[in-house]
């Protein structure tokens, strides 16, 4: 299988300038490859540094030292040394991520967020619209919220938001931060189902989720971080 | 490991702005120091940094209203290289009205007061040659429409206006002749912040279908994390860090920035 992303030699650290220069180790040495068609679970206790993972293969926490290589199209880039402009165009085309919190735009409706993806790789208006509330109404999100801004809406419904946008136009490498947190039972399992077609259509998942049912359902192999959390 | 790039096509592609080492001292004051950086078309930077910082003297240096003590700033329009202090003032002010507009942080600063909001939208229509009077109107209609002035408001004068209502005329003065480059200088400055959002929303929704380079300089770390790709950081007339805006935000590594992102009240 094709690895979608290679991280090497991965170490993370914090320097907290305005406390003293205290510097907190997050991991070290963390090394593995996650293929196309497999889900990667990412273990270990709170403070293990899951979530700051994630955040690195997204471009969003840079790597202290190491390479995150992820492949794009033909070529593999080294999102550790890559410029801005690189890792947008990245995210635009090749990953997917999924927080646990909805970033509100004022103003911007719920069709408009979840179309914003399509839109963005040129995809015409209404083929936009037509998959985005295709994916809204599967996540039984309530036909008369699309035309609202989410500021408003319940955890669950932000949640379900944020999923829509990630899954309309599911991209080769879906990093996933305990998507399923707010969910009710119903909508959970549509997400997990989400999850296992993007999974079998070829994505390379990599995710955080508490859930033991939802972990049993979703992963293909799991990585417990603590081993690299003593190194650090 | 020889596929490894980290330069993607599009970095080909030439950048609209390239700043080298531009500096800019007033007598032994430093304004701006040693500022290098590039920008492609349809992307937006941020400058962030607090008052004092340099962040507007760099703007109006980039702008062309004040001439850098050393440096360059190199532009391409159309594939066709020039260096802004190196051509004749007349070409510059064309430049000025053609290829790139201002957005300042007080309406009254862009705006003809003594015009009417129609007029103020046409006059830089006809800069740029259009002299059929129905077709100016029906653009100047159209504009105060997509900043979301009533049309009916078009003979009236911006001082009948409000705070927010001026600064979406403002917009719509400089986004009108379809400039390649936008200049902003705290655009969101001096308005309540439910005026804001909407400012903010109609910002980010015409650079990104208009295609536009723009180049931001807030105090606002929101404004920068909402409308910006990338962020340079700015203290005491440097650049201290820059990156790609979440990165910079969510993972700050100069005491500075973390200074500055912390001291975020979070609303």
């Amino acid at each position: 299988m094709t690895a979608m992303i290679k991280v090497h030699a991965l170490q993370k650290h914090f320097i907290m300038h305005n406390q003293g220069g205290i510097r907190l180790p997050v991991f070290s040495d963390v090394a593995f490859d996650v293929s196309a068609g497999e889900a990667l679970i990412l273990h270990g206790e709170s403070g293990v540094g899951k979530t700051s993972l994630l955040r690195i293969l997204y471009g969003n926490y840079k790597p202290s030292s190491g390479h995150v290589l992820v492949r794009h199209g033909e070529d593999y880039i080294d999102l550790a040394t890559a410029t801005p402009r690189a890792i947008l165009t990245v995210r635009r085309k090749t990953i997917r991520y999924v927080s646990q919190f909805l970033r509100v735009i004022p103003r911007v409706t719920t069709l408009d967020i979840v179309k914003d993806p399509l839109l963005a790789r040129g995809i015409d208006d209404a083929m936009a619209t037509e998959k985005a509330k295709d994916l809204l109404s599967r996540l039984n999100l309530a036909e008369r919220l699309w035309h609202l801004a989410p500021a408003t809406f319940s955890g669950g419904e932000q949640q379900r938001v944020n999923i829509a946008r990630c899954f309309v136009d599911p991209a080769s490498i879906l990093l996933l931060d305990e998507p399923t947190a707010s969910l009710d039972a119903k909508n959970r399992d549509v997400v997990v189902d989400l999850i296992n077609e993007a999974r079998e259509s070829g994505a390379a998942i990599i995710g955080i989720f508490h859930d033991e049912y939802v972990r049993d359902r979703v992963a293909t192999r799991r990585l417990d971080l603590t081993q690299f959390k003593k190194a650090a | 490991m020889s596929t490894i790039k980290n330069r993607l096509s599009v970095d080909e592609n030439a950048p609209i702005l390239t700043a080298t080492a531009l500096t800019r001292l007033y007598g032994e004051r430093v304004g701006c120091r040693d500022v290098s950086f590039s920008l492609w078309p349809g992307e937006v930077l941020g400058i962030v940094g607090e008052s004092g910082s340099g962040k507007s003297t760099l703007l109006r240096c980039l702008a062309g209203q004040d001439r850098p003590t050393s440096g360059t700033i190199a532009l391409n329009f159309d594939g066709v290289p020039i260096n802004l202090f190196d051509i004749s003032e007349p070409m510059r002010r064309q430049l000025m009205r053609t290829k790139w507009g201002i957005v300042h942080q007080n309406p009254r600063d862009g705006l003809r007061m003594d015009v009417s909001a129609g007029g103020n939208i046409g006059e830089r229509l006809m800069d740029r040659g259009d002299r059929h009077y129905g077709k100016i109107r029906s653009s100047a209609l159209d504009w105060l429409s997509r900043v979301e002035i009533e049309t009916n408001r078009v003979d009236d004068y911006p001082r009948q206006f409000s705070g927010g209502m001026q600064q979406r005329l403002q917009l719509a003065r400089v986004l009108v002749p379809e400039p390649k480059l936008v200049f902003m200088d705290e655009p969101t400055g001096g308005l309540d912040v439910s005026v804001q959002a909407r400012l903010l929303d109609l910002l980010r929704v015409l650079v990104r279908d208009l295609g536009i380079a723009a180049i931001i300089v807030t105090h606002d770390l929101a404004v920068a994390r909402l409308l910006t790709d990338r962020l340079m950081v700015m203290k005491d007339g440097a650049v201290v860090e820059e990156g790609l805006t979440d990165q910079v935000l969510d993972d700050p590594h100069h005491a500075y920035t973390q200074l500055l992102t912390s001291a975020v009240l979070a609303a």
